[in-house]
């Protein structure tokens, strides 16, 4: 097919897909080769970022989504459809670690934070973020845990090699103001405050 | 001691555990991370653990805990050092294992703040709520394999629907989970699926309930059945894994399950 006939295809099967679609799925669903459909998502990208769109195309877990552009958030937000995802510190903490070192055991997570994070660990389960990867083959079989698909997409990321890069300390690290963490995150129109999760 | 005290009390709430805590004394005082002035540090990390006594803070066991390892490591650090026959065997320094955890600690502690700040679907970016697309019902494609949480979620709810009998009943009826498995298989034959929730209609007993959701996981168990559903949140179906033969009957000693 005509890059130009599969280009509009390509943004119609990514418009309709309820969620990040693969390359490969539009190839089958298009009984065209992969590299075809490659080059049309590459034109997508292309004309996206060169025309003024509100949106622009993402690589999230292995697939590719239409996703408004960071800038437009506020004004996005103002519709109050969304109902975000509100990390605790705590929450957050114990998500990092599991996504960089997984697969991990809760009482690696727990000796990491120094803190205990079983009720942290069952929310992050609850909200599918984390899954039990299985079982550690080591006395007490404890479970072993890991990040899901739906971690991928909430962070906008095509895998876990995309997750920004872990900075190894030998020396300490100016100190952050401690409560600057909340203060950057953008107000939500939600009124419960941000400490959730 | 007071003056101690004014300083620390107001930002308690705001550290994560006593690693948090510790890093932000060392770094407060300019401590040498490699060289922690073990006496100082247990000082003020013991004012403010008794500065959270007084505010009555639940005063959470991590942070004792920590309490008790600084001390442990202070006194190592007071006991005269042992004349080593072998000297090649060098002690590590009993502070070591502490600089690690803490250096490991800032390391995800930094690197959660920037997860923080990553740009987030339904924060910072949006994308369409699409619907969802009918689901064909006489094919398997598209089907999942349903994880625990979805399935224990299930289990909630059906549970939800059959509330607890305030009554205690003694009844002779005995629920066999042997008998169930063959009423769920027998329902099974000719049928290319049936929906979880199926299984549990018509004012069920919770008794009955929490039976049939052993029989189900017996099946599970003996590969005769799978779970599947048609999205990651979608209706639980629970699918024949095997050709089920006319007549039937499973074949379970009853004992071999251990319910009885």
């Amino acid at each position: 097919m005509d890059i130009l006939e599969l280009t509009p295809l390509v943004e119609a099967l990514i418009f309709a897909a309820d969620g990040p679609i693969k390359a490969e799925r539009i190839a089958e669903a298009l009984d065209t080769d992969q590299a075809e459909i490659m080059s049309a998502i590459e034109a997508l990208e292309v004309d996206y970022a060169e025309r003024p769109r509100g949106f622009f195309l993402q690589q999230v877990s292995g697939g590719y989504q239409l996703r408004t552009r960071p800038e437009y958030a506020d004004y996005l937000r103002r519709l109050g459809h969304s109902r975000p995802f509100k990390f605790s510190r705590p929450a957050m903490e114990s998500l990092a670690i599991i996504a960089y070192r997984q697969p991990v055991t809760r009482s690696e997570v727990e000796y990491l934070r120094g803190v205990d994070s079983g009720s942290v660990l069952k929310t992050l389960l609850e909200k599918r973020l984390v899954r039990i990867l299985g079982k550690k083959d080591i006395p007490g079989k404890p479970m072993i845990y890991g990040t899901t698909r739906e971690f991928l997409e909430l962070f906008g990321l095509s895998d876990l090699s995309a997750l920004p890069t872990l900075r190894e300390f030998s020396e300490l690290a100016p100190e952050e103001e401690n409560g600057a963490f909340m203060a950057n995150l953008p107000l939500l129109v939600d009124e419960d405050g941000l400490t959730e999760l | 001691m007071n003056a101690g005290m004014e300083n620390y009390a107001i930002q308690l709430e705001n550290f994560e555990g006593p690693l948090d805590l510790l890093l932000h004394l060392i770094k407060k005082n300019e401590m040498d991370i490699y060289d922690i002035p073990m006496a100082a540090i247990t000082d003020q990390y013991l004012t403010i653990l008794d500065a959270m006594k007084i505010l009555n803070l639940d005063l959470a066991g991590e942070f004792l805990l920590m309490a008790a390892t600084l001390l442990h490591i202070k006194s190592k650090l007071l006991l005269p050092k042992m004349v080593e026959e072998e000297p090649e065997e060098e002690e590590e320094d009993p502070r070591a294992e502490l600089v690690r955890r803490l250096l490991e600690y800032q390391k995800y502690k930094e690197v959660s703040q920037t997860l923080e700040r990553q740009p987030r679907l339904g924060r910072d970016l949006f994308a369409r709520a699409a619907p969802q697309p009918e689901v064909l019902e006489d094919t398997e494609a598209g089907f999942v394999a349903v994880g625990l949480y979805d399935l224990l979620a299930a289990l909630r709810d059906v549970l939800k629907e059959s509330p607890e009998q305030l009554v205690h009943e003694v009844n002779m009826e005995q629920l066999s989970v042997k008998d169930r498995i063959n009423v769920i298989l027998s329902s099974l034959q000719g049928q290319e699926s049936i929906a979880f929730v199926d299984l549990f209609s018509g004012g069920i007993k919770r008794n009955e309930l929490i039976v049939t959701f052993l029989a189900l996981l017996e099946l599970v168990k003996l590969r005769m059945v799978r779970f599947m559903q048609n999205t990651s949140h979608g209706t639980i179906w629970l699918f024949p894994a095997v050709v089920l033969d006319e007549t039937g009957d499973l074949d379970i000693i009853e004992d071999t399950l251990g319910y009885t």
